[in-house]
C-alpha cells in the first residue's frame, strides 16, 4: 500500500522534468554551448597569426601590408570590415575583404593573386588570406554593418546578388533562397538565418569568418559561400569571384545595422 | 615553431582564473588520409603551470583532446601583477613556453 503514493509522486516528478526538458528546445541547447565556448573561441590563435601577417613584410617585394586601402584609407583596419563589400576606384571593382586583400597582396608585396585564388584553402597563401580576415573582421567587432551602395556599381551588384541568391539550378534544382528565404527553417538542428533581411545582430553575414569547432577550421566568407555551392551540387564558383562578392553585397546590405560577432564560433 | 598560446590571468576574489588557448594540430593518429594511410599520433603529451615560478599544475594529455585545444582553471591565492607560464610538450618532442601577467 505504501508504494502506491511513492509511485504515483515519481510519476509526477518524471512529468515535470519532461516538461522542463521541452521548454528548452535544441536551438537553445546550441546557444549555450556556445556561450560556454565563447571565452576560449581558438579564432583568436588565428586572429594573433593575421595580426601578425599584416605588419610582417612578406612576398617577393617584402613588403607588409599596414598600406593596404581597405576603403577607409591606407592602414585604416578598425571599422573597414562592416563596410565590406564595396566599390573600389584604383582596381575599378566591387571588392569584400579577401578579394581585396588578394589585390594588396599582389600589389604591395608581389604576390600573384590569380594563383593564390586558385590555391586550396588552408594550403599556403590561402591560409594567409584566412588568417587575415580573421585578425580585419575582429577589429570590427560589435560594430554594426554598414556596406555603402552610393556607388552605380555597388547597386548593381546588390542586384546581382539578388538573382544568384534566388537563381535555381543544379542536380537538386536548388537556389541559396530554398534554405534561407524563410524564417525557421534548419538542417538537421542547426538553424538557418533568413538572409532576404536583416537576420539579427551576430546571425549569417554577420558572423563570418568562424572557427568551426567540429572540423577544427577557420572559415572565411569566401568559403562559407564556396562550400554553400558545393552543398548545392553547383559548380565551383571560384574564390574572390564577382559571383561570390555579388551575394556578400547582397547579404550585406540586408543585414545593414546588424551587428558583426565575427570571428565567431560555430559548432 | 609552434605557434603562441593565448593566456589571460584575471583575479576573481582570492584566486585568479587562468585560460589557455593553445595551437596545435591534436592528431589522433587513428584518421586516415585521402590515400588510404594512417596519419601518425601527433598531439600535446604533458602541460605544466607556473605561478611565479612555482609549479601549480601539470596535465597529461592524449588523443582524445580536441584541436586548437582551450584549458581553464584558478590559481588561489594569484594576485594582479603575478606571473603565469605554460609549457606543452608534444610527442615528437616539439614544445612551447608562454608567459602572462595576471591582471
Amino acid at each position: 500500500m505504501k508504494f502506491i503514493p511513492l509511485l504515483a509522486a515519481t510519476a509526477a516528478l518524471l512529468a515535470c522534468g519532461a516538461v522542463v526538458s521541452q521548454t528548452k528546445t535544441a536551438s537553445d541547447g546550441i546557444a549555450e554551448y556556445r556561450k560556454m565556448l565563447e571565452d576560449g573561441n581558438p579564432a583568436e590563435l588565428f586572429e594573433a597569426k593575421g595580426e601578425d601577417l599584416w605588419k610582417t613584410a612578406r612576398g617577393p617585394k617584402k613588403a607588409s601590408l599596414q598600406a593596404c586601402n581597405l576603403g577607409l584609407g591606407p592602414g585604416v583596419v578598425k571599422g573597414a570590415f562592416v563596410q565590406l563589400p564595396r566599390w573600389f576606384a584604383d582596381t575599378g571593382r566591387v571588392q569584400d575583404l579577401e578579394s581585396r586583400l588578394l589585390t594588396c597582396m599582389e600589389t604591395l608585396q608581389g604576390f600573384n593573386a590569380a594563383e593564390i585564388a586558385k590555391t586550396g584553402f588552408d594550403k599556403g597563401e590561402q591560409a594567409t588570406l584566412t588568417a587575415l580576415s580573421a585578425w580585419i573582421s575582429s577589429e570590427s567587432r560589435g560594430m554594426k554593418m554598414a556596406l555603402p551602395q552610393a556607388h552605380a556599381e555597388e547597386r548593381r551588384f546588390y542586384e546581382l546578388g539578388k538573382r544568384a541568391f534566388f537563381f535555381r539550378g543544379g542536380p537538386m534544382d536548388f537556389s541559396c533562397a530554398s534554405c534561407h528565404g524563410e524564417d525557421g527553417k534548419r538542417i538537421r538542428l542547426q538553424d538557418l538565418p533568413n538572409l532576404t533581411k536583416n537576420p539579427g545582430d551576430g546571425l549569417g553575414f554577420a558572423a563570418w569568418p568562424a572557427y568551426r569547432v567540429s572540423s577544427g577550421e577557420m572559415w572565411s566568407m569566401q568559403r562559407r559561400l564556396n562550400d554553400c555551392y558545393r552543398q548545392q551540387r553547383f559548380p565551383y564558383p571560384g574564390y574572390a569571384s564577382d559571383l561570390t562578392i555579388a551575394l556578400g553585397v547582397y547579404m550585406g546590405v540586408n543585414a545593414q545595422g546588424a551587428q558583426s560577432i565575427a570571428p565567431a564560433l560555430k559548432r | 615553431m609552434a605557434d603562441p598560446m593565448r593566456i589571460r590571468a584575471q583575479v576573481s576574489g582570492d584566486k585568479a582564473t587562468v585560460r589557455v588557448l593553445m595551437s596545435h594540430e591534436m592528431e589522433t593518429g587513428l584518421r586516415k588520409d585521402s590515400a588510404g594511410k594512417l596519419i601518425p599520433a601527433w598531439h600535446i603529451q604533458d602541460v605544466t603551470a607556473l605561478h611565479n615560478g612555482k609549479v601549480v599544475m601539470t596535465a597529461q594529455w592524449g588523443p582524445s583532446v580536441s584541436k586548437n585545444p582551450f584549458l581553464q582553471f584558478n590559481v588561489r591565492g594569484a594576485k594582479a601583477g603575478d606571473k603565469i607560464t605554460i609549457t606543452w610538450k608534444d610527442n615528437k618532442g616539439e614544445s612551447r613556453t608562454d608567459e602572462a601577467t595576471v591582471s
